[in-house]
């Protein structure tokens, strides 16, 4: 059973590689953190390897891609070598994975309920009858006002914002202990953008789950999340407390939070980032716990 | 005297029973040489609106006048050399089998333009791109050079007023800085008139004076940007939209 | 030394970070494209059966040993390897080796000709049709959907019926019966990209309609056509090699190759090698175009492309 002194994830030392014609191209280049019991948020811009964490917790990176570690543990478990059979069944199980627009993560030709009971029934033995009740009361906790009728509904007749909540009831019912959610309201209207973080906020803490929180805003991610890892260049460059982001040193992080058009403090001109390429070279920090 | 007056604007799409309203009994003015906002989320009109202006939806009606002469259903060559567009997605609005150069030639070439290399040249710095991005192709660059060609071409014909839809919504936050920073400077230089489109307040309050706000097809209100940035709206969707972009950030 | 030299410092110049002329810019990409091509080694092995197959066209009269045309009943009919005739000799006791050769002139020149014909006409009328959209569309839409109703070589069958046999004829009814897939790809490639920002970013700088088809939309519809035509060549010999066969084709005295098979029909069951060399040489001149346009897909195809 699970312990509660034990990480929900390990990883030492992570490197994401592809091989390309002009030589191996570093996604991730040797990150080491770990993931409680917490929220934990991953920033960075494109390019940061953000996203190619994220995949590579669940080993979902495509061929050519490979990746390498010194360790990579979940719930205490090795999961860097073990067969792909037993990952798909930690995929779902123990850690789930919200992408970032729901018009391409959900099925076209299956209604949301059948995609929500298929879900759980993968995971766990139930019948169909005690699968739609409980896809109906998942729906009912994100908040979709008439789940009897979005039960039955294409994902094409939903909004964008519904979809999404919809993808987090289909991530969370199997009951997994981590959710990853990769951008997951970058597609999403600013006002609907916290109602569905919110939600998701609500479920990971009643859950007691670990949640990696991927985005490109600072702001936002500071939010929701108790510990910031902020990426560059496939390296860890700063962590920090979300309270205390604004008093991260690092000139990246300050030039992140700095060039956002602020609307309250309006400025003349807004912050450029100079990048200094020693920053590129810097060693990872180490977000072990 | 106003770059841009709009009256009474409806665009629609389809016709009898599928026909869809997007944009609804539109009207404003934008006086010459000021940056014009346009707010709402998405199908809220506020693309179609500037698509219209630009001439790439043919289905509207009401009153459109550029610098005082009104807008037909066919635009005039003295329309492109007035108004240009820089579009949302840097890496779709270049062709992916040109080079910067030839992009930029050939535009020079359609406005009747002689000294086309010099040209060129300037544009490229213009927008801070050295000589040395003039023979690469779109895939060679970042979504942030992209996009400063994507000006640069827009800036070729010396328009007087720049649509601009949602143009650093692609783009990362610090490359985001630099291209705002970049259009209040060819703002100020040019003397140009901005008629922005956004979903992002922090944006449009950092670079509008004037600011429109759009719910579905309609313009609920318009407000000075002191007044957003006081959170003094009237509208109660105004007041929703600033609470949740002012909520994300606390 | 200074041979390596300067292929080190032209490989540099290719592959410049910042090419300084448009020329550069143009021969960078191509020498991008040649090296994922070449790193595909299938397609490099369909490339080479097609250099050596036009090679063997070029130097025909060099490499034949007998005159294609020369009979010689005492010697009909003889095996592969007897007295100099590599692959034997046929009913006339003509050299098959010879005949070989100069049939790969008849087959490369009916290639280039519908490679020529048929692509172009279907990239003129579907990115037409795709771009002006409404009537214009219906129209063409519906008068390709007429071609593609008929069965391919019945089409051409009737063509040729209706021109009169011979080569020239049979190209020219491959070709008009082969357009309409090419219509209908361009059609649908137009469809995407005419509602592409930078379509609408050159309509607003003024160019007109004939300016967009053929140097915006043209250059990127071009390369998937290449693809498909290439893929479709092997159909296209096969097609050749058909009307031959049918006697609608080449005429007898010429070494076609599919014209050959049916002479070679005949003696199939005794004499195999009459009508299985010929055939061999289709099936390596199919196979080597297909494995090159799969290697081209993987350059050219826009979607893959550009990362």
């Amino acid at each position: 059973m699970t312990d509660a002194s034990t990480n929900l994830l390990d990883i030492e030392n992570l490197w994401v590689r592809f091989p390309t014609r002009n030589g191996i191209f570093d996604a991730v280049r040797g990150i080491s953190f770990s993931l409680g019991r917490e929220r934990l948020g991953i920033v960075g811009e494109s390019g940061s390897g953000k996203s190619m964490t994220g995949r590579a917790i669940l080993r979902l990176i495509r061929k050519p891609g490979f990746i390498t570690a010194d360790r990579m543990e979940m719930d205490g478990e090795d999961i860097l070598n073990v067969p792909e059979t037993r990952m798909r069944k930690l995929r779902g199980h123990k850690a789930s994975m919200i992408m970032q627009d729901p018009k391409f993560s959900l099925n076209p030709v299956m209604t949301v309920g059948q995609q929500i009971t298929e879900a759980l029934r993968t995971h766990e033995k139930v019948s169909k009858a005690e699968a739609r009740k409980r896809g109906l009361a998942m729906l009912d906790r994100v908040a979709i006002r008439e789940p009897e009728r979005v039960f039955d509904l294409y994902p094409h007749e939903v909004s964008g914002g519904m979809g999404q909540r919809i993808m987090i009831a289909m991530m969370l019912i199997p009951g997994p202990e981590i959710l990853i959610a990769d951008e997951p309201t970058s597609a999403l209207d600013v006002s609907v953008q916290l109602q569905v973080l919110e939600i998701m906020d609500e479920l990971v803490r009643e859950r007691g789950m670990g949640l990696i929180f991927i985005s490109h805003d600072l702001n936002l991610v500071s939010k929701f999340c108790d510990r910031i890892v902020i990426m560059y260049a496939g390296r860890i460059v700063e962590v920090c407390e979300a309270g205390k982001l604004h008093e991260a040193t690092h000139p990246y992080t300050r030039g992140l939070l700095n060039s956002v058009p602020d609307l309250e403090h309006p400025r003349d001109r807004l912050e450029v980032l100079q990048r200094d390429p020693a920053w590129r070279e810097a060693p990872s920090v180490s977000a072990l716990l | 005297m106003n770059a841009l007056e709009i009256k009474d604007l409806n665009v629609w799409f389809g016709d009898g029973a599928a026909r869809t309203d997007a944009v609804k009994h539109v009207s404003f003015d934008v006086a010459e040489g000021a940056s014009f906002g346009l707010v709402g989320e998405s199908g809220s009109g506020k693309s179609t609106v500037l698509r219209a202006i630009a001439g790439l939806v043919p289905t509207w009606s009401g009153e459109m006048r550029v610098m005082g002469e009104p807008l037909g259903l066919t635009r005039t060559p003295k329309f492109y050399k007035t108004v240009q567009m820089v579009f949302q997605d840097p890496y779709a609005s270049l062709h992916p089998r040109q080079t910067v150069d030839r992009v930029l030639s050939e535009v020079l070439g359609l406005h009747g333009f002689k000294d086309i290399d010099s040209r060129i040249d300037k544009l490229l710095r213009d927008v801070g791109l050295g000589p040395g991005f003039r023979f690469r192709y779109p895939h060679q660059l970042s979504g942030g050079q992209r996009q400063r060609v994507a000006i640069a071409r827009a800036l070729a014909p010396e328009p007087r007023v720049l649509l601009l839809d949602e143009p650093t919504s692609a783009l990362d936050v610090s490359v985001q800085a630099e291209i705002l920073n970049l259009l209040a400077d060819l703002r100020a230089e040019h003397g140009l008139t901005y008629i922005m489109v956004s979903h992002d307040l922090g944006v449009v309050g950092h670079l509008c004076g004037e600011i429109a706000v759009m719910q579905t097809g309609e313009v609920v209100e318009v407000l000075g940007v002191e007044k957003m940035r006081a959170l003094q709206a009237e509208h109660p969707y105004t007041k929703h939209l600033l609470e949740s972009s002012i909520g994300a950030v606390r | 030394m200074t041979a390596t030299a300067d292929k080190q410092s032209m490989r540099e110049w290719l592959l410049a970070e910042e090419p300084t002329s448009r020329r550069q810019a143009r021969a960078a990409a191509w020498y991008q494209g040649w090296l994922s091509f070449r790193s595909n080694t299938l397609a490099m092995v369909g490339l080479i059966i097609l250099v050596f197959l036009i090679l063997c066209a070029i130097f025909a009269p060099l490499l034949a040993t007998n005159d294609p045309f020369a009979q010689d009943l005492a010697a009909r009919l003889k095996p592969p390897g007897w007295e100099g005739h590599f692959f034997g000799t046929d009913s006339l006791g003509r050299d098959i080796y010879s005949r070989l050769l100069y049939g790969a002139r008849i087959s490369i020149y009916i290639v280039l000709l519908v490679a020529m014909v048929a692509p172009l006409l279907g990239l003129v009328i579907g990115t037409i049709s795709g771009y002006m959209g409404g009537w214009v569309d219906v129209l063409l839409m519906r008068f390709t959907d007429i071609f593609l109703a008929f069965p391919r070589l019945i089409l051409a069958l009737a063509f040729v019926a209706a021109l009169g046999a011979g080569i020239e004829n049979a190209v020219l009814a491959i070709s008009l019966t082969a357009w309409p897939p090419y219509a209908r790809i361009a059609r649908a490639e137009t469809l995407t990209i005419r509602n592409s920002d930078y379509i609408h970013a050159i309509k607003l700088q003024g160019a007109g309609t004939a300016r967009i088809i053929t140097r915006h939309i043209w250059p990127l519809c071009i390369s998937s056509l290449v693809i498909r035509v290439t893929l479709d060549m092997a159909g296209i010999i096969l097609t050749a090699a058909g009307l031959g066969f049918l006697g609608l084709g080449a005429q007898p005295p010429s070494p076609e190759w599919g014209a050959m098979i049916s002479e070679g029909r005949k003696y199939i069951l005794d004499y195999w090698w009459v009508a299985t060399i010929p055939g061999l040489a289709i099936f390596a001149i199919s196979l080597a175009f297909n494995l090159l346009g799969d290697g081209l897909r993987d350059v050219l195809d826009p979607k893959e492309g550009g990362q």
